[in-house]
């Protein structure tokens, strides 16, 4: 799926990600942590092509990301449902039109399945926010908002970016047995978190692996976790 | 070259992808206007243009088919001038008929500049011969050669030398209103760009986000592209009908034809102006692609 050979981020001269050798295998899950500013974020933003590695090599799908074009990468990204740090909304559109515009953009021929949205809001918990619009959302509904959204489509790739960051426990729970499902349907996870219990959780029910983010690289975490 | 296909899609186009790019109410309504205005404005050139077009044409046809010879003799010769050249222009090719005006007519004709109580007998009044052509019209020089052999006080005039200028006029002033629409085509689609460029600007987040999901830069285009075509499309519509009543109003040409009271569409030219919508709606389209694909391909 994802695949990093001795590459390296910066941002402007500023090392982020260093000697990152790293493989997403397809119906893997991997949960991704390490200190806020440590680069979390920059390496999604790589997985989805948002950013280039600086150096080194880089494959999304079997294709060099060097070698990618715009129709290219807006390719990639119907395969990868991403729940972005900040959500990334249309503002003027209500809930369930943000949540199905990865099927309206991606010129498919097929109509919504309204009966599918509409599980799919209940079960992020938002059945009752159909027709709101993002700004009457609270910090956790719109992350489960932007949840939906990332797997609306059947990705084979979630990436997902602290999706419960802003949701109790028993959401949190709840939102991960959603991509737990995903999973064990085939699809390979990404997703950042700090929650130490969150990771607990989930290696109890499937072979998740950890990766850390520490001075810069990405490493394996030991099985203390 | 035109891709109506693309065009008539544009208006079948589904509502819900429309809705992908926030209606932005300020630049729809100025697209709408501007092109209802330059609209207005081309349905009066093309009636200018269609106008002086048919003036022209019939000046032409007028004019051309007649002229006249003048003799200047001596009282003693003129008899004999007027037969000779009679003569010639039995025998040339090209002279329907041709007969000496009788004093009565030429004095009706002098009337204006002399006054009626015009004494021709004592004034030597240059006789005039009525000359009627036929459509090809005599080869004129070859006549005047052989009218100065037979009858050296004779002069051809075909009109020409009044004529030619008119005809130019009239020809130049079609031309500055085929110009002027063209003139007009171009700032509507400057204008349009102007538009879409400040909208595809403004919404620069939604672009991103919807880059992040995989949309497609022709998708992203066609969201802005439908909305100007089908705004361009409306208002030229409006624009249109409003100046096509508006002529239709004007003062009916007189009997005369004089200029000003003609212009106006005749018969079928009333179809023309209904081509400025469409033709309104293919300028926003490619005024509206280009840009955005412009302003997409800038933006990271
Ligand atoms: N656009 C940018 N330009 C320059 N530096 C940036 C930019 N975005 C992020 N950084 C820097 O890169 C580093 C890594 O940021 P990143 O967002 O990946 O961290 P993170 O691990 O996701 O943190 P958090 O847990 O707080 O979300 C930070 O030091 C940040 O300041
Ligand atoms: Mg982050």
């Amino acid at each position: 799926m994802i695949e990093l050979k001795n590459a390296a981020f910066s941002y402007g001269g500023r090392d982020i990600l260093m000697d990152m050798d790293l493989r997403l295998a397809p119906g893997s899950f991997h949960f991704l942590t390490g200190p806020s500013g440590s680069g979390k974020t920059t390496l999604m933003k790589l997985c989805y092509k948002a950013l280039q590695p600086t150096t080194g090599l880089m494959r999304i799908f079997e294709q060099d990301v060097r070698a990618m074009d715009r129709d290219d990468v807006a390719r990639v990204r119907r395969r990868i449902g991403v729940v972005h740090q900040d959500c990334q909304f249309l503002d003027h559109l209500n809930v369930a039109e943000n949540v199905t515009l990865p099927v309206q953009v991606s010129e498919r021929d097929e109509e919504i399945d309204e009966a599918h949205l509409m599980d799919l809001l209940g079960w992020v918990g938002l059945a009752d926010h159909y027709d709101a619009m993002p700004a009457e959302l609270s910090g956790g509904e719109r992350q489960r908002a932007a949840l939906a959204r990332a797997v609306i489509m059947s990705p084979d790739l979630i990436i997902a970016d602290e999706p419960t960051g802003n949701v109790d426990w028993e959401m949190a729970q709840r939102l991960l047995s959603l991509l737990i499902e995903l999973n064990k349907m085939g699809k390979t996870i990404l997703l950042a978190t700090h929650d130490l219990n969150l990771i607990r959780t989930a290696k109890q029910q499937v072979a998740a692996r950890v990766l850390r983010i520490q001075d810069h690289r990405v490493v394996l975490a030991g099985a203390d976790l | 070259m035109v891709d109506v296909s693309g065009i008539v899609a544009l208006f079948q186009g589904d509502r819900q992808a429309d809705r992908v790019v926030p209606p932005s109410g300020f630049t729809a309504r100025l697209t709408s206007f501007t092109a209802g205005a330059m609209a207005f404005l081309t349905v009066f050139a093309l009636a200018l243009s269609l106008a002086t077009g048919r003036l022209a044409d019939r000046w032409n046809a007028e004019l051309a088919r007649t002229s006249t010879v003048r003799i200047s003799a001596p009282e003693g010769q003129m008899a004999a001038q007027s037969e000779a050249v009679l003569n010639v222009l039995r025998t040339t090719q090209g002279i329907k008929t041709a007969r000496v005006m009788g004093d009565k007519e030429q004095r009706k004709l002098l009337e204006p500049w002399f006054g009626p109580d015009l004494p021709l007998d004592s004034l030597p009044i240059p006789r005039l011969i009525e000359v009627i052509e036929t459509d090809d019209g005599p080869d004129n020089e070859s006549l005047r050669l052989r009218l100065s052999a037979e009858a050296p006080g004779a002069v051809l005039d075909d009109h020409t030398r009044w004529r030619r200028p008119l005809v130019q006029a009239a020809g130049r002033i079609r031309l500055m209103g085929l110009l002027s629409i063209l003139l007009i085509a171009g700032s509507t689609a400057a204008m349009i760009t102007l538009a879409a460029q400040s909208a595809l600007a403004a919404n620069g987040q939604v672009i991103t986000v919807l880059r992040l999901i995989g949309a497609r830069d022709v998708y992203i285009a066609r969201a802005f592209v439908r909305r100007f075509t089908v705004r361009a499309f409306m208002g030229a519509l409006v624009g249109t009908l409003l100046a096509m009543v508006a002529t239709y109003f004007l003062p009916a040409a007189a009997e005369e034809g004089a200029f000003l009271t003609g212009l106006g569409f005749r018969g079928a030219h009333w179809l023309l102006p209904l081509l400025i919508p469409p033709m309104a709606a293919i300028v926003a389209f490619w005024a509206t692609r280009l840009a955005a694909f412009r302003v997409l391909k800038r933006l990271m």
